[in-house]
């Protein structure tokens, strides 16, 4: 058993309003930059919808992922090494500009400029890639909200697959149809098919995180990674020429906060925290043969981290104490796996994938409110998950390679959760009887509510902080960790305040932030030692340090807080 | 001249070439890169890059023989002039002709397309051209060596005599200036295009991944030593979005 740390984290469907603010705060922090103006790390799906890129889950057709071989060996499904070498001056099946869509801006120079006339001003839509005149016809969520459907409904692979075995059964009419949000970022895989097509070897995976990064300076713009990638998180950067991808916000995460894309979440619907897993088996786990056990062989991956042998097996892999304490409150192996709530997207592409989902209840409950039944009613839920084939033979394709028995045993347990806490609101009393049904005890449900619907901060987010004495540097060049509380900086070395090594920008950034977003108010002044961080300053007043000191009355000190 | 041409004007391309390639790649390993253009098109570039790229790797096969193994060893196995000719003739056209339809095909793609017009920069350009000259000029070589049939100058006893007398540091310089005008002119084309290789997207070469045969599927990677992004001064790839960056004045 070889014990590694993974940081992962959860989504919870039901609760995703689909503002895409997740993807604008995320645009805002890592792609907001020429080259990589189409690429979304994380992004807001509609399903039924095609997802961006377009189609991407059609594998017949991008060719992403592992498979099987004839072996039973698991195997890149775009060849062995030999042959993809060979395919390496024109990669054969790389998404197009046109599969995502060309981005565009608005020449708004001209409502400033235009001379006068007779005419308004327009601004006209300006291609970013050839800088011309274009017409703005597909975007990175062109069906959202189900916009087009019924004319584009059926290019969903899922829908495509669903209608296949069961017969058209999925129409876009209004009254029948159901609809929810898929946010994405990169899986961050144990079993990452994106590293292992890149022939420069680029693409690394963290030991001390799981982390899955691109090395930008080893990165030989192949774009291999992009055709293996089956989520078709990798994106490449038409400038620079390097491939690109969700960083799991590492530098945030170092210092203990969350991504931005969690902590801008308006559904606050996401969780993240840590699992141990056992990395000898990950080969193993992904090579089962019929793909719908593959999501019980990635549960199994995980492990408890309450078993004194995992414990002991950790500590000899020397993942730290505060590490393993997180990974006992780690919400998401929670919502994994002690309450088996949470699934993993696609498992069928065999990545062994580490953003989990919670399905969405909501697909079943809306349509049987419409019908005008109660929809908090457990036997009618309950009947109803069993009756409404169609959402629930979706869900499988998205989330168990098309078990509906596992989705619908979650579905079950969400809606008998919904259904308990209902009558203890309602001061009916706690039913026993309904956890009962779907074999938790009254306890553990209400556990998994506080979890799901009051969600705290620091109960969604249990991020253990990264270590120095591992014996790797931080994340800047002669760093360490005296940095670690953010005070001792600017401390006055030997000659005079601005001598000494200079104090990395991220550490100082972060900290404060954390310092921030954890404190009730404004941060504390010694924090900076008499400075203000301009990027942290949310310009309520006027915070001590942000002018230079007078020889001020005393009392000024404190500042106008 | 000649000296200067023969004797001096390698060893100065010699000195740019490995010293720009140290350079390249301590300082620019962010530069060092493909910068495919794929996302743009990719219908010619299907065609177009294979049939360069491999054509190529024959025509480098066929310097490499031609220009490194002596007459007497290829006589001392018993091939022929007539032979090795006829061989090296037939094989090198072929590999030639394919090599420069391909770069046709991928320069009238470069032209002919707009973004990746766009994404041409003057130091493409310029390699472009030089390598186009490089492959005409080479296989004007051939060209010529076919229409006067048996009579074609031996290019193993002029061209690959000095070419390896360069290694022993004592240039040939003689056997160099004896072949004929065709034959100097693809030499230098050629060595401009080594003088230019460091400074230019050819450098993909040198990092061809060869090591991917043998590396395991899952890399582990303790974290990284080096800056953040936000930790630093702003680098490439930092651009701001706009069509500014678009604009060929503007753009580096
Ligand atoms: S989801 Fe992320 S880690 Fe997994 S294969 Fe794609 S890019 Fe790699
Ligand atoms: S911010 Fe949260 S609620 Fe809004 S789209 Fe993103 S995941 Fe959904």
């Amino acid at each position: 058993m070889r014990v590694m740390a993974q940081v992962a984290m959860v989504m919870n469907l039901d609760k995703c309003i689909g503002c895409h603010t997740c993807s604008v705060t995320c645009k805002q922090a890592w792609t907001n930059r020429a080259g990589v103006e189409y690429v979304w790390f994380n992004n807001v799906e509609t399903r039924p919808g095609q997802g961006y890129p377009r189609r991407y889950e059609d594998q017949e057709q991008w060719r992403g992922g592992w498979t099987l071989n004839r072996r039973g060996r698991l195997a890149l499904r775009t060849g062995g090494r030999a042959k993809r070498l060979l395919s390496i001056f024109a990669s054969p099946v790389q998404p197009e500009l046109e599969d995502y869509y060309e981005p565009w801006t608005y020449d708004y120079e001209t409502l400033v400029d235009a001379p006068l006339g007779d005419d308004f001003p327009v601004a006209r839509p300006k291609s970013l890639i050839t800088g011309k005149d274009t017409k703005v016809t597909w975007s990175a969520n062109w069906d959202d909200n189900l916009g087009g459907t019924s004319e584009l409904g059926h290019l969903d692979p899922i829908v495509e697959k669903v209608r296949r075995e069961s017969e058209d059964k999925i129409k876009f009419e209004l009254e029948k149809t159901f609809m929810f949000y898929l946010p994405r970022i990169c899986e961050h895989c144990l079993n990452p098919s994106c590293m292992a097509s890149c022939p420069s070897g680029a693409i690394y995976k963290r030991a001390e995180d799981g982390i899955v990064l691109v090395d930008q300076d080893r990165c030989r713009g192949w774009r291999q990674c992009i055709t293996g990638c089956p989520y078709k998180k990798i994106y490449f950067n038409h400038k620079t020429g390097k491939a690109e991808k969700c960083t799991f916000c590492y530098p945030r995460l170092e210092v203990g906060l969350p991504t931005v894309c969690a902590e801008t979440c308006v559904g606050r619907l996401r969780y993240i925290g840590v699992f141990l897993y056992d990395a000898d088996r990950v080969t193993e786990a992904a090579s089962v043969p019929d793909e719908k056990d593959l999501y019980e062989a990635q549960l199994d991956l995980m492990l408890d981290p309450e078993d004194p042998a995992v414990i002991a097996a950790a500590r000899e892999q020397g993942i730290p104490a505060d590490w393993l304490d997180a990974a006992r409150r780690s919400p998401v192996y929670a919502l994994a796996k002690k309450y088996r709530v949470a699934l993993p997207l696609h498992p069928e592409y065999r990545t062994m994938p580490m953003v989990w989902y919670v399905p969405p209840l909501s697909p079943v409950v809306d349509l049987l409110r419409d019908q005008g039944h109660d929809a908090e009613d457990p036997g009618t839920l309950f009947g109803a998950i069993e009756a409404l084939r169609i959402p629930i033979e979706y869900l499988a394709e998205l989330f168990t390679a098309g078990d509906t028995e596992v989705v619908s045993g979650v579905l079950h347990r969400l809606a008998a959760m919904r259904s308990y806490l209902r009558g203890i609101t309602l001061d009916e009393g706690a039913d026993e009887s309904i956890p009962a049904a779907v074999g938790m005890t009254g306890q553990a449900m209400y556990a998994m509510y506080r979890l799901l619907a009051i969600a705290k901060y620091d109960e969604r987010y249990v991020i253990p902080k990264a270590h120095e004495e591992r014996g790797h540097e931080l994340e800047e060049l002669g760093c360490s960790l005296d940095y670690d509380e953010g005070p001792g900086m600017y401390e006055s070395a030997a000659f005079g305040e601005a001598s000494g090594r200079p104090v990395p920008v991220a550490v100082e950034t972060f900290h404060a932030l954390r310092q921030r977003q954890t404190s009730e108010g404004i941060s504390p002044a010694e924090e900076m030692r008499g400075r203000v961080n301009l990027l942290n300053w949310d310009g309520v007043g006027t915070p001590p340090g942000l002018f230079p000191h007078h020889d001020a009355p005393a009392g000024d000190e404190g500042g106008e807080r | 001249m000649d000296v200067v041409l023969w004797g001096v004007l390698p060893y100065l391309v010699v000195v740019t070439f490995v010293g720009g390639l140290v350079w390249r790649y301590r300082y620019d390993q962010f530069g060092w890169t493909t910068r495919s253009s794929q996302l743009y098109e990719s219908r010619l570039l299907r065609i177009g890059s294979p049939l360069f790229h491999f054509g190529l790797l024959f025509v480098i096969v066929g310097h490499v023989v031609g220009l490194l193994i002596p007459e007497e060893w290829t006589d001392a196995v018993g091939v022929t002039e007539e032979m090795y000719h006829a061989g090296a003739l037939g094989i090198g056209t072929i590999a030639g002709v394919a090599t420069l339809s391909g770069i046709v095909i991928l320069i009238v793609r470069r032209r002919r397309t707009g973004p990746v017009f766009m994404a041409t920069t003057k130091n493409d350009k310029l390699m472009y051209a030089v390598l186009t000259s490089a492959i005409v000029a080479g296989l004007a070589t051939t060209v010529v060596a076919f229409s006067q049939g048996s009579d074609a100058h031996n290019y193993r006893e002029s061209v690959s005599v000095w070419f390896r007398s360069l290694f022993i540091l004592r240039p040939d310089v003689e056997a160099m200036a004896s072949a004929p005008v065709q034959f100097h002119l693809h030499v230098l084309i050629g060595l401009a295009l080594f003088a230019l290789f460091p400074f230019s997207r050819l450098v993909h070469a040198f990092t061809a991944p060869l090591h991917y045969l043998f590396r395991p599927y899952v890399v582990y990677r303790s974290r990284d030593r080096r800056p953040t992004p936000g930790a630093s001064a702003p680098r490439r790839g930092w651009d701001p979005v706009g069509t500014r960056d678009r604009d060929p004045s503007t753009r580096r």
